[in-house]
């Protein structure tokens, strides 16, 4: 047992899926010698050898796209994208080459491969530093796309990413890196990767949540539980593909269900998830899915970044909504 | 490559004194910036350009008001040298309504049409396909205007620098690259992330005319920017620059810089750009010291009066958020 940040987490994470397959290799910009901007990979150069931890030139088109010959050739690259906004360079590698080349291949040529991407707001950044694609990864058949929201599943979910032979875009919630420290058992045995689990029960409605909006909604139930609403809370932790079976499951029971993200509403996750609860729970269904989000628009300045992504208020507000139907 | 002597005789005194104010409101100006965000007064993120300031006044000096810049996420000093107001500016750092941009871009972000800044980026590179585009803009529409790059030695590994470089020569557009070469990207050193540290030779192979200088020499910097300006303005096609000059500050404001030693940044500081151009103010064109010192009052008044009004204007409003996300609906 080890008490971590979600930032430690991911650090002993990659550590011991380095130490268990000497194939893995790490890429990306400052990751070496500084150990990336958020700390993500330190020491792991220096524990690991610059041949397994390699300092790249500012190219994230070329990053990607080195990461698919090595890929190819039977190593496990982990690459690191600084910013979620800064991934766009490469976007055209993810999603014409990293996403195809299995299908393209006839199934000859597996792509174990990890893109991991620091998303999401809080931090007083701005535009290009704040923002939550992961809308756009998990549209793209032939990748997935997972969230962690918290250490224990930093912690597993990276090695799992790591071990998988598909392409995993691996999302970190950045303003959790160093929020809360949990405890985590390196001798467990993790749930499967592409799994989504119930870590709040109640029988009001449900949340649908991963990556940072799962604090807030875990937040937001406590917050209702004094009121006497008690609504249930689902980390997704699987983006692409969705694990639906503990959604349908939990909206059979409750009747009501709000997704939250950060990202853009319009054509976000939960247009996809209402979709998918309304056509197989409609009979269950007290309310209309809802969905709260960001706004439509580019991501805000620092100064007024708090209006703009779901908080407790705005969650408890859909809530409200959800249960007055 | 032309002598710093050589460079300083075709200044007049005003020029001379231009520079000097110009070098020094972007010192002020970013010296306030810094101590305001450290106090918690700034939202975002800012970088600071002290210990460049020589390229972006010699460049700027050797341009028309109609002329355009793009620049980077280090872009003040570009700004200011190119006519960015300073209240609009602090407006912006400050996530305010009278801000360039409402408040809505930052620090990285600012633009003014008005006076050719196309637009500082805060992706890296992403501010050299504008200036091309620029560029072929002014070549279509007849205009003897001249488009400039600044961006970082960082950038140059980006594959759109190479498209850029490559586009220019090809259409032989009236542009110049200007890569401020400071040694880092972020935290890494150059050695690690540019095969051929001299990007002068990366931009000759593509056929254009490419010159190194001293970055910390404004004289220097505005001889090399003015032949190339020139020779864009006269339809010789593009030309670059690789200034090559000092990042005194960390990557961004609050980096510890735990990666480079305390006397690198000691050795930038004895090459001080501003120092150094007041010596030459002093001994060639005979402007006394009382004569600098009540310059660089005027310009902290100047900025302070910028900061005093940048607080007094409103906050950047959220209800505002979801206008000019399109333009259409802007009209
Ligand atoms: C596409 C993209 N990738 C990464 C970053 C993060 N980043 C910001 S500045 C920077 C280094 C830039 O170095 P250089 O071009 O030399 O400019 P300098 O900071 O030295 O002025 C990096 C990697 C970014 N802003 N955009
Ligand atoms: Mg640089």
């Amino acid at each position: 047992m080890t008490t971590m940040t979600l930032a430690k987490a991911l650090n002993a994470g990659l550590r011991r899926a380095m130490e268990d397959d000497p194939k893995v290799l790490v890429m990306g910009e400052d990751v070496g010698k500084l150990g990336g901007v958020f700390r993500i990979t330190d020491g792991l150069q220096k524990d690991f050898g610059e041949e397994r931890v390699i300092d790249s030139p500012l190219a994230e088109s070329g990053i990607v796209g080195t990461a698919v010959g090595l890929a190819m050739r039977g190593y496990r690259p982990v690459v690191e994208i600084q910013f979620d906004g800064f991934v766009y360079p490469a976007y055209d590698q993810i999603v014409s080459q990293v996403a195809k080349l299995h299908f393209r291949s006839g199934g000859k040529i597996p792509m174990p491969m990890v893109i991991r991407i620091p998303f999401g707001g809080g931090i007083g950044a701005v535009e290009h530093h704040s923002e939550s694609p992961e809308a756009q990864f998990a549209h793209t058949p032939g990748l997935k796309v997972v969230a962690c929201s918290n250490p224990v599943d930093g912690y597993w979910m990276i090695q799992q990413a790591v071990a998988s032979d598909d392409p995993v875009v691996f999302l970190e919630p950045k303003r959790q890196y160093h929020a809360d420290k949990a405890e985590v058992d390196e001798d467990a045995v993790p749930d499967p990767l592409h799994v989504s689990r119930v870590v709040r029960a109640g029988e009001h409605a449900t949340l649908l949540a991963y990556g940072p909006t799962v604090k807030v909604c875990y937040a937001a139930a406590t917050a209702a539980a004094e009121e006497g609403k008690e609504l249930e809370v689902i980390d997704l932790r699987t983006l692409s593909p969705l694990d639906m079976a503990p959604v349908y499951d939990s909206v059979s029971r409750t009747g009501r269900a709000v997704v939250v993200h950060e990202a853009h509403v319009n054509l976000g996750l939960g247009a996809e998830l209402a979709a998918r609860v309304t056509e197989r729970c409609f009979y269950s269904l007290q309310a209309p899915v809802l969905r709260v989000g960001g706004f439509d628009t580019p991501y805000p300045p620092a100064r007024v970044e708090e209006e703009w992504l779901p908080d407790l208020d705005r969650v408890l507000d859909a809530v409200d909504r959800t249960l007055a139907y | 490559m032309t002598t710093t002597r050589d460079a300083r005789t075709s200044i007049g005194r005003d020029l001379a004194l231009d520079l000097y104010q110009t070098m020094m409101t972007i010192r002020r100006f970013e010296t306030i910036a810094g101590e305001l965000f450290a106090a918690g007064r700034l939202p975002g993120f800012i970088h600071l350009s002290i210990g460049q300031e020589a390229v972006a006044a010699g460049v700027c000096a050797a341009l028309e008001d109609t002329d355009y810049i793009t620049t980077t996420h280090r872009g003040h000093g570009h700004c200011i040298a190119k006519g960015g107001r300073v209240t609009e500016m602090m407006g912006e750092l400050y996530g305010r309504e009278g801000g360039y941009a409402l408040g809505r871009s930052g620090s990285m972000h600012i633009a003014d049409n008005a006076v050719g800044i196309l637009g500082a980026n805060a992706i890296v590179g992403g501010g050299i396909p504008m200036a091309v585009g620029g560029a072929l803009a002014a070549q279509l529409a007849g205009h003897r205007q001249v488009s400039v790059s600044f961006f970082g030695d960082g950038a140059v590994a980006e594959g759109v620098a190479h498209e850029c470089l490559n586009l220019a020569t090809l259409w032989k557009l009236p542009i110049v690259f200007v890569c401020e070469h400071n040694g880092y990207a972020e935290m890494t050193p150059v050695s690690t992330h540019l095969a051929n540290p001299d990007v002068t030779q990366l931009a000759a192979a593509y056929g254009m005319n490419a010159t190194a200088v001293d970055g910390n020499d404004v004289a220097a910097v505005l001889a090399v920017s003015r032949e190339a300006v020139a020779r864009a303005r006269n339809g010789g096609g593009p030309s670059f620059v690789q200034a090559r000059t000092d990042r005194w500050r960390g990557h961004f404001e609050g980096d510890p810089q735990r990666y480079r030693p305390r006397e690198e940044v000691q050795a930038m500081t004895d090459r001080d750009p501003i120092a150094a151009w007041r010596s030459v103010l002093g001994a060639e064109h005979g402007v006394s010291d009382d004569e600098l010192d009540s310059m660089d009052d005027r310009i902290t008044a100047e900025l302070t009066s910028a900061v005093e009004k940048a607080e007094a204007m409103p906050l950047s409003d959220p209800a505002g958020l979801t206008r000019f996300v399109y333009p259409e609906a802007s009209r």
